[in-house]
């Protein structure tokens, strides 16, 4: 579903994020990049979104180039990136109206998803009326209601609290099963990794290439409290940290260099 | 949460406003009939009301401000528009803006009272002279506040209506206009005075009719309260336009919280 091959990037300013990065994911899977901070892990995904290209190598979805930003993608942004102008509805509809669909559908799909994600009787609200864990459902919502066969995540849970944290992966998670959707999940916490996906792809310090893969083959469908409780969750976990520490460390001690 | 951090209340800032403007004008109005300040270079605010009664009375006030409004207004939205069309032209097309946007700031140096003789010229003391002065006013304010809007946007925004499908004419009409509302609305109330700014000075220059116009008249007269006649006018015409565009604004932009 999405190949990435001998992939470089070096940003104007000369900082070289990733280099010879390749790794391939099948469709339907639910794929988790790791990695220290500085790693390049959310410039991969705007290379595969197509919203930046690569300095060397080549990226493909669906056996085709990516040479721009194509229509079966979606992407949860670590940041906020609700329009504040427009209500929870209007935001939810929105992907749909740019695709000009017949304004019944429109009202149709966006009341589903809007009542999917546990949002139904919010539609009028703003974003800044509701809380960050809303916000969070409320782009889960527009996303999904265009059915993009793949899914972008860029840490799209770590700015919410831990309980909260908790309840969006379960939700994401009863969302995506059964839907043949291809996730790739970046993010920098092992657990959250391991909960939540199929595969574990480690990366280096920058400039990022894959350390290591790993296949979590824990039974789905999966409850996170649950699982966190499975012996293998903490095997998987150990040898996963095993290898990112000696990198976070180099990432640290360069960080420190520079400063 | 408001309530308690604020100390005072919305009513006793609104008399002290009122007890301070009454006792500045009950200040000058003693201080004028005691002969403490010359009655000749500053009137006193009794005679400034009976020449706005005689103005009244003679019918010109209303013609005065229906002329100073409609050059005010008309250079006004003209200006508006240009200015937020060159704004979002400039910042959304990077060549463009690398092009144009220091020729506006070198042409926003010009004094633009020294253009109001060069539009007397071409256009006599007619309507159209009055309007592009109000205009060479409007349209920088206007267009620095749109552009400084558009370049303000959050990347982010950008790229997720990008992700969801956007165009990038989809791009100004849903996130940079948008974003860019709050600076324009902001500009507007500004642009309100320059408008009048530029209308009243080209009266003064040369018209016929029009509250600059008044005021010159007095002045060559030495009327010194019909020059504060005509300046009380103004305050009152830009202060009845500021409450109309902050209602605007409250309609438009509605998705913001409240607290500012």
């Amino acid at each position: 579903m999405i190949r990435v091959t001998g992939v470089g990037k070096r940003f104007p300013g000369g900082y070289e994020a990733l280099r010879d990065l390749a790794f391939s994911v099948e469709g339907g899977r639910f794929v988790a990049l790791v990695g220290p901070s500085g790693c390049g892990k959310s410039t991969v995904l705007s290379l595969i979104a197509g919203l930046d290209a690569p300095s060397a190598g080549s990226i493909s979805v669906r056996e085709q180039p990516v040479t721009g930003v194509g229509d079966g993608v979606g992407f949860l942004f670590q940041r906020d990136a609700l329009m504040p102008w427009k209500t929870v509805f209007d935001n939810v509809a929105m992907p749909l109206r740019l695709r000009r669909r017949p304004a019944a559908e429109i009202a149709r799909r966006t009341d589903d998803w809007i009542a999917r994600v546990g949002l139904r009787g919010f539609e009028r609200h703003y974003p800044h009326q509701l809380s960050g864990g809303m916000r969070k459902r409320v782009a889960l919502a527009q996303t999904l209601v265009y059915e993009p066969e793949i899914i972008l995540m860029d840490e799209p849970f770590s700015a919410l609290d831990v309980q909260t944290r908790d309840l969006m992966e379960d939700e994401l998670l009863q969302l995506w099963q059964g839907s043949g959707k291809t996730i790739v999940f970046v993010t920098h916490d092992l657990e959250e990794a391991i909960a939540l996906a199929d595969e574990v792809i480690v990366m280096t310090a920058a400039p990022g290439r894959v350390k290591a893969r790993y296949d979590v083959t824990l039974p789905r469908p999966r409850v996170i409290e649950e699982v966190r409780a499975d012996p293998r969750f903490g095997e998987l976990y150990r040898a996963m940290w095993n290898d990112l520490r000696s990198e976070v460390l180099e990432s640290y001690a360069r960080a420190n260099a520079v400063v | 949460m408001r309530e308690q951090t604020q100390s005072f209340n919305r009513w006793n800032v609104i008399a002290m406003q009122v007890a301070v403007t009454v006792g500045v004008l009950a200040l000058w109005e003693i201080g004028g009939r005691s002969g403490f300040i010359d009655k000749l270079f500053f009137s006193k605010p009794s005679d400034i009301a009976a020449q706005i009664g005689d103005w009244y009375r003679h019918g010109y006030i209303l013609g005065d401000v229906v002329t100073t409004m409609s050059e005010t207004l008309a250079g006004l939205v003209v200006g508006s528009l240009v200015g937020i069309v060159l704004g979002v032209l400039l910042a959304s097309n990077r060549f463009l803006g690398a092009v144009f946007e220091p020729l506006l700031v070198l042409l926003n140096s010009i004094p633009r009272v020294t253009l109001v003789p060069l539009f007397i010229l071409w256009f006599g003391f007619r309507f159209e002279a009055k309007m592009m002065s109000a205009i060479v006013l409007v349209l920088f304010v206007v267009f620095f506040a749109t552009y400084a809007g558009i370049k303000d946007v959050d990347p982010t925004l950008v790229a997720s209506a990008r992700i969801l499908g956007a165009s990038r004419a989809d791009i100004v009409r849903h996130v940079l206009m948008p974003s860019a509302l709050t600076w324009i609305f902001s500009s507007l109330r500004s642009a309100v005075g320059f408008a009048l700014i530029g209308a009243v000075v080209a009266e003064y220059f040369g018209a016929n009719a029009g509250v600059g116009y008044r005021i010159q008249y007095s002045e060559s007269n030495f009327n010194t309260a019909g020059v504060f006649a005509g300046l009380a006018i103004l305050m009152t015409l830009v202060t009845f336009v500021d409450l109309f565009i902050r209602w605007v604004q409250s309609r438009l932009i509605v998705w913001k919280p409240t607290a500012i």
